[in-house]
């Protein structure tokens, strides 16, 4: 299972600059087993806060986050996440990367090779199991760290604006590789990003959150069929959706750019 | 020529070997010119033929070997009593706050003491024997050892500690895994600079007060007038260090392989 519950979080916390900052207020969200989430924002809204929040890498200031009814009070390998920096261990190699969290728990080597070989292939990166992390493109060491918590097989996949850093040619593709692994491997995924495109290619929802301080201010079901395919992002009805949230968003990055 | 000063560009392994050869040469050609040419006089500025024949002798007499064996012994254990404790703890100082608000305020202090100024107090404590060589060492070497782990391992990237967290990894797991392999190509940079400075501080331990070692015999050499052994001295050092950086290299080459870049 890998049902996550938000409830009424309040996140503050004191800058030395501008004294102290609600970056999260009274956010409420729901996110069903298996379902696809994405959460869309304008920047410095609190969006990947709220991301680290659930990964209990960061503590509420007020409300509680929970998965499966469990309240998460720290990190824990039931909720994995993808970084915008790709993060792979530069002194471990692909394969190596990809077995670090089945290594932690002690998972014996042979299954441990099986399961990584597994999802390499699943990334599209066969062959490049003893490469470090330095003589890989940006995409595919996104692949190795997607790959790396798949097969840690987390109830949660939190992905903080994972292909924010790629070209966007390879975020499309991305996005494509990232959608097919879901559709087969069905997990909860918070999703977090700026681009709405990427937002309503993803999600089974996307939610809208305002500028600081951040709360949801809309919830748009997307009722596009899967698989999905690139070309959706041209329908009628995907263009649609698009200008409702970008009517929201426009307003929002407005207000956070008079409030900074 | 334009090409040569565009910074950063590669230049050809010809040319790379050749400039280094040329400079090189060029030196040693000066001091051929100087000696063999008489515009300096021998008993201040040796002959090379001098400098061979001289090193024939310390090498035949066993002098030098001896001295040599000093000196190395005397470096070694200093570098690696400082090296053991200096590391560990310039990690977790700069990894935790704690271990920071201990000792460096201390650590700060000691690292802008010239080791030097206490070689007089260390040798009224422990004398001029290889102990007192030992501390020397140790004394200038460790504090910035401190300071260059420390600089190190605040440099892990938060998100390399994060991804481990959420990849079910403990506390202790943490540093293990993550501090201590993240943190070895920067020890190993800082190994490498504090060697070159511990040499520094060995010859002028050895040259203030000792009875034995490299320093000593340069000493030895510029009371009996015996401008040669001083260059075989110095040669002899400079060749040790190059010596010691190499294998540094090397081994940071085999110990860890994704540092060479692609």
């Amino acid at each position: 299972m890998g049902r996550v519950s938000v409830d009424k979080v309040t996140l503050r916390f004191v800058s030395a600059r501008v004294g102290t900052v609600v970056a999260l207020e009274n956010l409420s969200l729901e996110v069903p087993d298996k379902q696809f989430a994405v959460i869309v924002g304008p920047s410095g809204c609190g969006k990947s806060s709220l991301l680290y929040l659930i990964a209990g890498l960061n503590q509420v200031s007020g409300g509680q986050c929970s998965l499966d009814g469990t309240p998460v009070s720290g990190p824990g390998a039931d909720r994995g996440m993808v970084f915008q920096s790709y993060s792979l261990f530069p002194w471990l190699t692909v394969q190596k990367n990809v077995e670090f969290g089945l290594s932690l728990r002690g998972m014996d080597a042979q299954e441990r090779n099986e399961r990584a070989r597994h999802y390499i292939s699943a990334v599209g990166l066969n062959g490049f199991e003893d490469a470090y992390s330095n003589q890989l493109s940006g995409g595919m060491q996104q692949r190795v760290a997607i790959a790396r918590s798949l097969a840690n097989d987390p109830e949660v996949l939190l992905m903080d604006e994972p292909f924010g850093a790629l070209d966007s040619q390879t975020r499309s593709i991305m996005q494509e590789l990232l959608v097919s692994i879901w559709e087969k491997e069905q997990k909860t995924v918070l999703f977090v990003t700026h681009d709405i495109d990427e937002a309503l290619f993803l999600g089974d929802v996307v939610y809208v959150m305002s500028a600081r301080p951040g709360a949801i201010i809309d919830r748009v079901e997307v009722a596009l069929d899967r698989p999905r395919h690139y070309d959706v992002v041209t329908s009628q009805h995907f263009i649609d959706m698009k200008k409702g949230i970008m009517a929201n968003l426009h307003h929002e990055v407005q207000r956070s750019m008079t409030m900074n | 020529m334009n090409q040569l000063f565009i910074p950063k560009k590669p230049i050809s392994r010809k040319l790379e070997v050749g400039a280094g050869v040329i400079v090189s040469g060029a030196v040693l050609a000066a001091w051929c010119l100087l000696t063999y040419g008489g515009v300096v006089q021998s008993n201040f500025l040796p002959r090379p033929d001098e400098v061979l024949r001289a090193f024939g002798v310390v090498l035949a007499d066993g002098s030098l070997l001896k001295h040599t064996g000093v000196s190395l012994t005397e470096i070694y254990l200093g570098f690696f009593l400082s090296s053991i404790i200096a590391v560990p703890l310039g990690l977790f100082m700069g990894s935790f706050r704690i271990v920071a608000a201990a000792v460096e305020p201390l650590v700060n202090f000691m690292r802008y003491l010239p080791v030097t100024a206490l070689i007089p107090l260390l040798i009224l404590w422990i004398g001029i024997g290889i102990e007192e060589k030992i501390a020397v060492i140790f004394l200038g070497t460790f504090f910035q050892q401190i300071v260059l782990c420390a600089d190190v391992s605040g440099q892990v990237s938060d998100d390399l500690y994060n991804v481990s967290y959420t990849l079910g990894a403990n506390q202790r797991q943490v540093i293990t895994r993550v501090m201590l392999p993240a943190t070895l190509p920067g020890v190993f940079d800082t190994l490498r600079v504090t060697m070159g400075w511990a040499w520094t501080f060995l010859v002028v331990a050895e040259l203030v007060a000792a009875s034995s070692g490299l320093g000593y015999m340069i000493l030895q050499a510029m009371r009996g007038l015996h401008p040669a052994t001083i260059f075989v001295g110095i040669f002899t050092i400079g060749f040790l260090g190059l010596m010691t950086d190499l294998a540094f290299k090397w081994a940071k080459r085999m110990l860890l392989p994704w540092t060479a870049t692609p």
